[in-house]
């Protein structure tokens, strides 16, 4: 049952990744020999057909979860994962609407990444603590996640939209913003790789230091370039003829395993611009650029609706799951619907962002352009609950 | 002043409207084919109208998006701020303004000076979200009004400019013999894909889902609601309470504020068995649920004896409930609750018997095997020396300690002995042919139950599915409005929609093209018009 679980995580990456090829080629194909429209259709079926594969897939490994461990949501592997399988569903729906092959090349891809990363994290069934059992684990989750998938949707709409609209066009501001969105992408890219690449070998290095008088030990995955602060090497893997880390983390990261973290995040930040500087070199163009031949001939306005599309069927679901039923399930599991811990915080937080973006739109007509932005900026405060609010900030939701 | 708001077809409008009441001219000057704006119908608000007293100033300033906007964005970023560092309420401390300076140094001491440590309970945030609320009433107040009127009070006939400059448009050439028929194919058409279909000699407006309109504003009610359910809460005597009891298990409690009392039954926490969960590997067990069967009491005035009322658990996730009072699982710990001591006969080297002690409700006198009589002559449950006096810091047994009297039937006079937890005190029982000696301790269960009324739950909640129903009703349907009127040879057709434009152009062509006229409405086609 844990092979099948396995299995069928790395079969719908992998059919992502078919999904992926077949939609890249159904845009960027000339179909010489049937003519440009037939060559994108062909390919654009396929392309969905992989996709529903591979989302079938997901959800064997949802279901497969839930009969082993009877919930399938409660760490950081878990709803990433879920949120992956969300994004594509909502694609899948979209898709059906509007018949956008391009947002497929987009979406697929950015599907993929989130596997991936989400395989980063501990993968055991752990049981669950009494604050989540409850049906609201599910009800909760499920509906955050869906919304979450629909505003991602959005935002790589906006992202299409931007790279169609600076098109080649170097100079304006919006092309260096784009591309700075561009690297951060890279940055989880480079992350998941390099994980991936030291736990071949399986490289392990523990260094002891101690936290308020504690002593502690940090287990690191990644070689650590920054230890922690007044740390001692107890056991660590050589990595080019390094035996220590590099410099120490400042005294005032403090936390339990700040300096471990902190390194998580070098890594991804050094191997994000190592990719980058390799394509730069490799294709003398900038990132967007590489992409822009992909979008070149969509027609904005649509493009701006699928990602105000998205965005409106995603802030109504995000608001019930996020806001209306957490404030429910907070309520009979913790005595008060709204406590101000983090994750609650920030869930208002993106909310009053998406009512901002919707005012912006219907009350000021930002569409375009700024709309794009906008959706953009709401994934990056979404990635910053699921990611930052949860590895960094210690608050009630942080069980991962 | 007047001559720009009178339109041709002789309707004066109010100051401030862009599309004529009455046929839908657009009243600005100039000939200009940019698609119309078409917000609030183009009904001038009462902001725009009104100009004079302290009132209306107050109005027309939280009348404005642009404020409601930026009030939103200071709230998000204000939000943000607060999430730097934990909150006071999640620090293990009850001192502040010592933790976070300690803690987190420089920008600790900052983040307090600021009163970012307690925010969401400050003063300028309830203004914040109290403004947001006055922003929402009269937003929606200053744009429904004039939105209703001219939803219902629509016109079948508009000007030929009004539906030519709408975004979605069409101009095609029909002949004064076919107009009829093709009229009636359009009308049919639209009514088939669920359009209200009004006519008027050359003209017909088709119209669906205006309730969708409404969906913005019923969401702002529903958020008002909830907004006026938390200002109640914490405004009405009684509706709100906010308490905490530890209970062992046995221990019978008066709730702080209330005439109820409440029994601990029995607190129990149920271990993860290690079989069960096929993959964790973590070495500590993990808790799989905390319980406390509890009985919930009220105080008879008149007797004062305490009157069975409910019998109940609290479960985490599953509360115990009696009409308004909700009491929930939060903590779980255990205490000493008593100690059983050893007498032990110096001289013979034996233990003589064995004695319990009650750490919270201690008897007195202890019979004992052998004729040994134990008076408890003192007891200090949380034992401190005040100067040279013995003395206790609270009424909870941290540190117990005794002074026994022990008689026995050898001894010509009782002896003195003392005893303190965690202190040997040898030296001072030196003499003492009878000594005490710490045999085990019982420990118990005590369950930390949080103590709720909320009676301003239900309002709070309505609120939320209001506002829920409003986003729906809002944003998965969509208005959509169609205006078609045949003007000298030519067939004008103009479609407006407050979202999802591809969805309305589909739907055109499709209509279109039952009716023989098989139109395309792609945003490269309207250029043709004019």
């Amino acid at each position: 049952m844990v092979q099948v679980m396995e299995y069928a995580l790395l079969g719908a990456f992998v059919f992502y990744l078919f999904s992926t090829i077949a939609f890249v080629t159904a845009v960027t194909g000339k179909g010489s020999r049937v003519g440009k429209k037939a060559h994108t259709r062909l390919w654009g079926n396929w392309g969905i057909v992989l996709t529903i594969i591979g989302v079938a897939l997901h959800l064997v490994f949802i279901v497969t979860r839930v009969l082993l461990g009877g919930h399938f949501t409660s760490n950081m592997f878990e709803f990433t994962a879920f949120l992956c399988f969300t994004i594509v569903a909502v694609f899948i729906v979209i898709f059906f609407i509007y018949r956008s092959v391009t947002l497929g090349a987009f979406v697929m891809p950015v599907a993929m990444l989130m596997v991936a990363y989400a395989a980063v994290f501990p993968k055991d069934v752990e049981p669950l603590i009494p604050a989540l059992q409850s049906y609201w684990l599910h009800v909760h989750v499920t509906t955050v996640a869906v919304g979450e998938g629909a505003l991602a949707i959005g935002f790589v709409a906006g992202l299409i939209y931007l790279v169609r609209w600076v098109g080649m066009d170097r100079n304006s501001k919006s092309a260096v913003w784009l591309e700075v969105i561009m690297v951060t992408i890279l940055m989880v890219a480079g992350f998941v790789i390099t994980f991936f690449t030291f736990s071949i070998p399986d490289y392990q290095a523990t260094i002891q230091h101690s936290v308020e008088g504690q002593p502690l030990v940090q287990e690191y995955d990644l070689p650590p370039i920054v230890g922690p602060h007044n740390g001692k090497v107890v056991q660590m893997d050589p990595f080019f003829g390094m035996n220590s880390p590099l410099f120490e983390a400042p005294s005032w990261m403090k936390g339990e395993e700040a300096a471990r973290k902190f390194n998580s995040v070098l890594w991804s930040v050094l191997s994000g611009l190592v990719l980058y500087a390799l394509l730069r070199l490799l294709l003398r163009k900038r990132v967007y650029e590489l992409l822009y031949p992909m979008v070149k001939n969509l027609d904005l306005e649509k493009v701006d609706e699928i990602s105000y599309r998205a965005i409106a069927i995603g802030f109504p679901i995000f608001t019930l799951g996020g806001l209306i039923f957490a404030m429910i399930w907070a309520h009979e599991a913790w005595g008060r619907f709204w406590g101000w811990d983090p994750k609650e915080t920030w869930a208002l937080i993106t909310w009053l962002y998406y009512s901002g973006y919707l005012h912006f739109r219907l009350s000021r007509g930002w569409h375009g352009l700024r709309s794009s932005w906008l959706a953009v900026g709401g994934f990056v405060v979404i990635m910053i609950n699921l990611v930052a609010i949860n590895l960094v900030f210690a608050g009630l939701h942080s069980y991962a | 002043m007047i001559n720009n708001t009178k339109c041709d077809c002789g309707h004066n409008n109010p100051v401030g409207t862009v599309l004529c009441e009455h046929c839908g001219k657009p009243l600005e000057k100039g000939d200009s084919d940019r698609p119309l704006e078409m917000r609030y119908e183009g009904k001038a608000r009462r902001s725009q109208t009104q100009k004079a007293t302290l009132f209306d100033r107050i109005w027309n300033f939280f009348s404005s998006v642009k404020v409601a906007i930026w009030l939103i964005l200071i709230t998000l970023v204000v939000s943000i701020l607060g999430t730097l560092l934990p909150q006071e309420q999640y620090i293990p401390s009850n001192r502040p303004e010592i933790y976070y300076p300690e803690k987190y140094g420089f920008w600790g001491e900052v983040f307090y000076q600021l009163g970012l440590s307690n925010l969401y309970e400050s003063p300028v945030y309830i203004a914040l979200l109290a403004s947001i609320g006055i922003s929402l009433v009269v937003c929606s107040l200053d744009r429904v009004i004039p939105l209703y009127k001219a939803l219902t009070n629509q016109k079948v006939v508009k000007n030929i400019r009004f539906i030519n400059r709408q975004r979605v448009s069409r101009t095609e050439a029909v002949p004064d013999s076919d107009k009829e028929a093709l009229l009636d194919r359009l009308a049919e058409g639209l009514s088939q894909k669920h359009y209200r279909i009004r006519r008027e000699g050359e003209s017909i407006l088709a119209e669906k889902g205006r309730f969708s309109r409404w969906g913005p504003y019923i969401n702002h009610i529903g958020l008002i609601l909830f907004l006026v359910g938390i200002l109640l809460r914490h405004t009405v005597p009684g509706w709100y309470l906010d308490n905490y009891v530890y209970l062992r298990e046995g221990e019978t409690k008066k709730l702080p504020e209330l005439n109820y009392y409440v029994k601990n039954v029995k607190a129990t926490a149920e271990l993860y068995d290690p079989e069960e969960m096929p993959q964790s590997d973590k070495g500590e067990p993990t808790v799989k649920k905390y319980e406390t069967r509890l009985i919930l009491y009220e105080k008879d005035h008149e007797t004062g004896k305490l009157r069975e009322l409910k019998r109940g658990t609290a479960i985490v996730n599953d509360s115990f409930k009696h009409e308004d009072l909700e009491l929930f699982q939060s903590d779980f710990t255990t205490e000493t609750q008593a100690i059983l001591l050893n007498v032990k006969d110096k001289q013979e080297n034996r233990n003589l018997d064995t004695f319990k002690v009650d750490l919270f409700d201690p008897e007195q006198k202890y019979k004992l095997k052998n004729g040994i009589h134990i008076d408890i002559l003192d007891y200090f449950p949380d034992f401190v020396m005040e100067g040279n006096r013995p003395a206790t810091k609270s009424e909870t047994p941290n540190r117990p300690a005794f002074i026994f009297s022990v008689d026995a039937p050898d001894l010509k006079k009782p002896e003195v002995s003392w005893m303190i937890s965690g202190t040997n005190l040898d030296d001072i029982n030196r003499k003492n042919r009878y000594t005490m000696e710490l045999k085990s301790m019982e420990t118990v269960n005590v369950s930390g139950l949080m103590v709720r009324v909320d009676k301003g739950l239900p309002i709070i909640f309505l609120g939320g599915i209001i506002s829920m129903i409003g986003l729906v009703m809002g944003f998965f349907w969509n208005h959509r409005r169609v205006w078609i009127r045949w003007q000298d040879g030519h067939l004008h057709v103009g479609a407006h929609t407050n979202k999802n434009w591809f969805g309305l152009r589909r739907e055109l062509e499709q209509a279109t093209e039952k009716a023989d006229l098989p139109l395309s409405f792609s945003p490269d086609r309207r250029q043709e018009v004019d």
